[in-house]
């Protein structure tokens, strides 16, 4: 088995257990672990493909941050996830018995799998051996996939005013700090010196 | 690129419009704003409607195939702009009275119509995805927009895990495709997937991005989210759902059934073949046992979507002509039918029952004859304009070969006859109850007499010549 081979069961066997154990885990935060795991081996496997860029990709954007935010979140929000998985245990049998025969279906027609004979030919972005991948990705982005480039962004734009939306609530009952009128309060006005007799207060 | 970009010019300027709006509002008075936000923007996406409709007639190809602006794209365009704009006006009122009218309402209606453009004139599986999930991510915000009441926080929850369920088969189906055919473009597609007998793989893709897409437009078996959905949102919202959205996903639907799988029409044609009858029938009974308009209406709009897959199950130009004339009339309905709902008040507080329409005709004789005619079109009743739409798809089926699918058509319209007239009957011959407040607002009257009017006088002016429209924009597509 040359080294190449080697490694891409390596790292899949690694992708599907980081997989598996992310769903199966008890403990929300071991699952988002187990989901680096899934991530970097998938990375690796990326490497494997020649597709080096989205392979870093994956490691910075995915493990860097949004794993690490996945990881915060699991944290701070108190989530009863055994309550929430005991729901889940009532209809276990059924989905499982659904996911088995999905399965052999699948299974079925990735057995019979036979792709065009013209795929080859229809490839859109064939790979050029002598351009660099990132230089590759920049030259398809943002020209001839520059519009789905922009739709992606408003489709980011639309998540963010969703989620303020949703969330963001002005309180009136709620004192805030403002800066300006602190600055500008007279002090004569704001307080009164008293010359207090001792003795005698006020 | 410039000459790319100059071809996607409407959805250009609608993007910019609501960027510039979000921006202006956020900065200045925010939701004081919204009212007039709301007519500004339906202004807008008149002028666009106008301006897609009148403009330059040819195909254009923008970004090597990945957006077509042809005739199919500009019929379905010119509809869902004018839907939005009319459902945007009609909501103002109703919704600054109950105090949900926000500055980010009509900008996420503006962003979710650019996504329907979009769809509608997807070339490849990627811009179709785009777009429809930059659709329903807007629609699944504004069905949650009464975000203080458990039954919109529910129904936008529900739109959203079953939709992200949806679009994630969506996506399965479309790497298998992508995985047979190597391109993800329709027009390489098509020349990959010809012939009677195809691998089983692209047949799986072809099932999958069926569903997903038989998910957007709440055909049945994949149904369960609407009546929840429409029930719990906003009416303002639910009258949108029930309008543009459906326009969009059925010319999302026809457009990747003719210009991707046109190769393998015998394949697709009885899926959908089934669909439509499934739709038809559980629209039509399930509608009976219900009390709350907006689920009736939501049912309702089950079977009209059964109605619509029919003629583009045909699997031919006329079947695409039927679908587009059909959905435009069912636009057109709804829209009155919703301004008639989003008016049905008892001391200022909305209701949704049916019972509260009894004698309505007493009191309110103008708006009962209105919406008798809007139920007798919706019910399919001869001289009714909805008659002749329904009439379309039925001989699209006949001539397209399937007999069956068409006195199916038929005995499911009967069955669905019975809850539209039992709202008449309501009205009509219904025991004295509280009366209903008289509609202050002359927007949602203007649209109720002017949509009933339409179900009579398109008949007389031989559907404003929509069909002929209709025909040239079916050719752009089936060739």
């Amino acid at each position: 088995m040359s080294v190449a081979a080697l490694s891409f069961y390596l790292f899949a066997l690694s992708t599907v257990i980081g997989g598996l154990m992310t769903v199966l885990g008890r403990n929300p935060v071991h699952s988002v672990l187990w989901l680096i795991l899934a991530f970097i081996s998938s990375a690796g496997l990326f490497v494997l493909m020649g597709a080096e860029f989205v392979a870093m990709l994956l490691v910075i954007v995915y493990v860097g941050a949004v794993a690490v935010l996945f990881l915060f979140v699991v944290m701070m929000l108190d989530v009863d996830f055994a309550e929430l998985k005991a729901g889940m245990a009532k209809y276990l049998p059924m989905a499982l018995l659904i996911a088995v025969i999905l399965l052999m279906q699948f299974a079925l027609a990735f057995g019979a799998w036979d792709s065009s004979e013209m795929a080859e030919g229809l490839r859109q972005a064939p790979v050029a051996a002598d351009v660099q991948n990132t230089a590759q990705l920049g030259a398809l982005i943002y020209d001839r996939f520059f519009l789905l480039f922009q739709l992606a962004g408003l489709i980011l734009l639309v998540a963010m005013i969703g989620a303020i939306v949703l969330t963001l609530r002005h309180r009136p009952d709620v004192k805030r700090q403002n800066v300006l009128a602190q600055m500008y309060r007279d002090p004569a006005k704001a307080m009164e010196l008293k010359d207090v007799k001792p003795g005698q207060g006020l | 690129m410039q000459a790319d970009l100059a071809i996607l010019l409407p959805e250009i300027l609608l993007s910019a419009f609501a960027l510039v709006a979000l921006l202006g509002a956020v900065y200045t008075g925010k939701d004081k704003l919204a009212s007039a936000l709301v007519w500004v923007t339906s202004i807008v996406m008149l002028v666009l409607a106008a301006m897609i409709g009148l403009g330059d007639a040819t195909t254009q190809v923008a970004f090597d195939g990945t957006f077509v602006n042809d005739g199919f794209a500009r019929f379905a365009k010119v509809v869902i702009m004018v839907a939005a704009a009319v459902v945007l006006i009609m909501s103002q009122e109703y919704m600054q009275r109950r105090g949900i009218l926000r500055f980010e309402y009509p900008i996420l209606v503006c962003l979710a119509s650019v996504g329907m453009m979009v769809m509608v004139s997807a070339g490849d599986l990627i811009s179709l995805y785009m777009g429809l999930e930059l659709q329903s991510l807007s629609l699944y915000v504004v069905a949650s927009l009464r975000r203080d009441s458990v039954k919109s926080t529910e129904a936008g929850m529900k739109y959203f895990v079953l939709g992200a369920l949806s679009s994630g088969l969506l996506l399965y189906g479309a790497s298998l495709t992508y995985g047979f055919s190597g391109t993800t473009s329709f027009s390489g597609i098509i020349q990959a997937v010809q012939g009677e007998h195809l691998s089983l793989g692209v047949l799986f893709g072809l099932v999958f991005i069926v569903s997903g897409l038989a998910f957007k437009v709440s055909a049945v078996p994949f149904h369960m989210w609407t009546p929840d959905v429409y029930e719990g949102s906003p009416t303002p919202v639910t009258a949108f759902f029930a309008t543009a959205p459906k326009m969009a996903a059925m010319g999302l639907f026809a457009r990747v059934m003719h210009d991707a799988f046109g190769g393998a029409v015998g394949d697709w044609q009885q899926v959908i073949a089934f669909l439509a009858v499934l739709s038809m029938f559980l629209g039509s009974i399930a509608a009976i046992g219900q009390s709350n308009i907006k689920r009736l209406m939501a049912y309702s709009s089950i079977a009209h979507m059964g109605y619509a897959l029919m003629g583009l199950a045909s699997g031919t130009a006329l079947g695409v002509e039927s679908m587009l004339v059909y959905m435009a009339i069912y636009v057109t309905m709804n829209v009155g039918t919703f301004a008639f709902i989003l008016s049905m008040e008892r001391n200022g507080q909305p209701v949704t029952d049916i019972l509260s329409l009894s004698s309505l005709s007493k009191y309110a004789p103008g708006r009962a004859f209105a919406l008798l005619v809007l139920m007798f079109s919706l019910a399919g009743v001869p001289p009714m304009l909805g008659f002749f739409g329904k009439l379309y798809v039925l001989r699209a089926a006949y001539e397209g070969g399937l007999a069956w699918l068409a006195v199916a058509g038929v005995v499911a319209s009967v069955i669905g006859a019975f809850y539209y007239i039992r709202i008449v009957y309501y009205m009509y011959f219904g025991e004295e109850t509280e009366e209903l407040d008289t509609p202050r607002n002359p927007v949602l009257s203007g649209l109720l007499v002017a949509s009933a009017v339409i179900m009579i006088a398109a008949v007389v002016l031989n559907l404003f010549g929509i069909d002929g429209a209709a025909a040239s924009a079916a050719a752009s597509l089936v060739n």
